[in-house]
């Protein structure tokens, strides 16, 4: 195969990954593990204020 | 989890995002402060003194430095040590190679500082440093990419966030980026020549250049995006499935866009179309990014108007929209023709830089300085809404002045009597520019008062901040 036929091909391999990619995201069965790791940046708070006390823990370490 | 993280709570490694933010305050007055002065120094040669050191030639790689990579590359340090930890729940890998990071990387600024206004350069843009603060970053970045990665193998849950891929795609990227442009014969401590040469070099250049663009101020950016509007909206990312798409549509089509910076070069016609065509559809991706972070608020519209947070994260969407539609638009052969080397490429850079990168870089620093310093808020939510009035009309004030001086300056380039003679000297349109300089450079004091009344507000915070574990840590003698 020369160079000029390896990059059309290898620019359809692209295309194809590509609507697979886009099929993948958005078909039903992601959903709902896509909803959980959207919220998933809310989690922490419950714990925020073991955290937050423990920061300042840490930070007394360091004065 | 929060079970189990509430009886093991995380110790998490704040002490290197706390050096960065400030740091990122700091370099964020420095470099802007720089770019009011060389702004002025346009209108007002003599401002150099004089002296070598202080002329714009010098001061403006300087200035160029300091706002990309030790204020926006700390905002990135910052933000990327933040997320990593709280969305993988867990520690930073290294306290060690962490603390390294920051050090080495304020070594790189300093060293700066002092080489770019002696004149020692490696000439290529947005990457003059010359091979031993090279070898610097290097190292450093690499270390940076050890402690990022190895953060999230070690993480507790099972998902890695959209923030993370995107701060790891602009961290793997800049580590190619810099090794593959900076590769060079050192001829002295001091100097050095690229190893490559003609086309070729140029062509490696802005394959750096604009991937510096893409990854860096782009990229990374967007990772900070993916975490912080959501988490200051209070509501998840409007679309999870499109951020996934989005972040593979843009990192394989950034990496193709770099030959519109040398359209009607001595670069092959077929690589500038190519440059050409894929800055074009660079749109689609970009837009879908900031879609997805605009319309994480849509039902909550309202938060706008309380919350000058939030206005800086949504409203720096607004100006990555507006310039990733100005790129691709200027990256047309035909529209370059007429935009390249004037003011409009340097409006167009500032509206993403102060306008997309400053604007959300701002709006993350006011989201993490009271978390980090424990305090319930900041100082002043006011100063934060003075500062973002400040800082849009200054950036307004920029960019349609660079607007009108660029599209000017094109004009009159071109313009040609019958005869075929040009019809207006270089210095002309020099001369001609003026006013929008003045206009330029006034915005740019907008934009530096914003920041130094955001030093303000953070110092006070942070200062509130010490007194109240202070106190704390007498309560708990005391008692």
């Amino acid at each position: 195969m020369d160079y000029g036929t390896w990059r059309g091909v290898f620019t359809i391999i692209i295309l194809v990954l590509f609507i697979a990619l886009v099929i993948w995201a958005f078909s039903k069965r992601q959903r709902k593990s896509f909803d959980e790791a959207a919220n998933s940046i809310f989690e922490e708070n419950e714990s925020s204020l073991n955290n937050r006390s423990d920061d300042q823990q840490e930070s007394k370490k360091h004065e | 989890m929060s079970q189990t993280s509430q009886q093991q709570p995380i110790d998490y490694n704040l002490k290197v995002v706390r050096q960065f933010t400030v740091m990122t305050i700091i370099w964020g007055i420095i470099g802007m402060a720089l770019g009011v002065f060389i702004a002025a120094e346009l209108i007002w040669p003599d401002l150099s003194l004089h002296l070598p050191y202080l002329t714009y030639s010098r001061l403006r790689p300087l200035h160029t430095n300091a706002v990309i990579f030790a204020f926006g590359t700390s905002a990135l340090f910052a933000t990327s040590y933040y997320v990593v930890q709280k969305t993988c729940q867990v520690r930073l890998f290294s306290d060690k190679l962490a603390a390294f990071t920051f050090w080495g990387w304020q070594a790189v600024i300093v060293a700066a500082v002092i080489t770019l206004p002696l004149g020692i350069t490696s000439s290529k843009e947005y990457a003059e440093l010359e091979w031993p603060i090279d070898i610097l970053i290097a190292v450093v970045w690499i270390a940076y990419a050890l402690v990022f990665f190895a953060t999230i193998v070690k993480r507790r849950t099972s998902h890695i966030y959209v923030a993370n891929w995107f701060y790891g795609g602009f961290i793997v990227t800049i580590a190619l980026l810099h090794i593959g442009n900076s590769l060079a014969v050192p001829v002295s401590f001091t100097k050095s020549y690229s190893m490559y040469s003609g086309a070729v070099d140029a062509m490696m250049q802005w394959w750096y250049g604009h991937n510096a663009v893409g990854f860096l101020l782009t990229a990374g950016f967007l990772g900070m995006m993916y975490y912080f509007v959501p988490k200051q909206a209070e509501r998840p990312v409007y679309s999870y499935r499109l951020s996934v798409v989005h972040f593979w549509a843009l990192i394989s089509l950034y990496i193709w866009a770099g030959p519109h910076h040398l359209h009607y070069t001595a670069l092959p016609d077929w690589t500038q179309s190519v440059g050409m065509v894929m800055s074009v559809i660079l749109f689609v991706p970009s837009w879908g990014g900031m879609i997805n972070g605009i319309m994480t608020l849509s039902g909550a519209w309202h938060k706008l108007r309380t919350d000058p947070i939030l206005r800086f994260l949504i409203v720096s969407l607004s100006f990555y929209g507006m310039s990733t539609f100005e790129g691709p638009m200027m990256a047309i052969k035909s529209v370059n023709a007429l935009s390249h080397y004037t003011d409009w490429t340097i409006g167009h850079v500032h509206s993403g830089a102060l306008g997309w990168v400053a604007m959300i870089s701002i709006g993350a620093m006011y989201f993490l300085v009271p978390r980090l310093f424990n305090q319930e808020r900041l100082y002043s939510t006011r100063l934060v809404n003075v500062h973002f009035w400040l800082h849009t009309i200054g950036v307004v004030l920029y960019i349609v002045a660079m607007w009108i001086s660029g599209v000017m300056q094109g004009l009159m380039w071109r313009a040609t009597n019958s005869d075929g003679t040009l019809t207006y000297s270089f210095v002309e349109s020099v001369e001609a520019s003026y006013p929008f300089w003045f206009v330029r450079f006034v915005g740019g004091v907008f934009i530096v008062t914003g920041m130094l009344i955001m030093a303000y507000n953070c110092y006070k915070t942070i200062r509130a901040g010490q007194r109240a574990s202070a106190a704390v840590s007498h309560d708990v003698k005391t008692a």
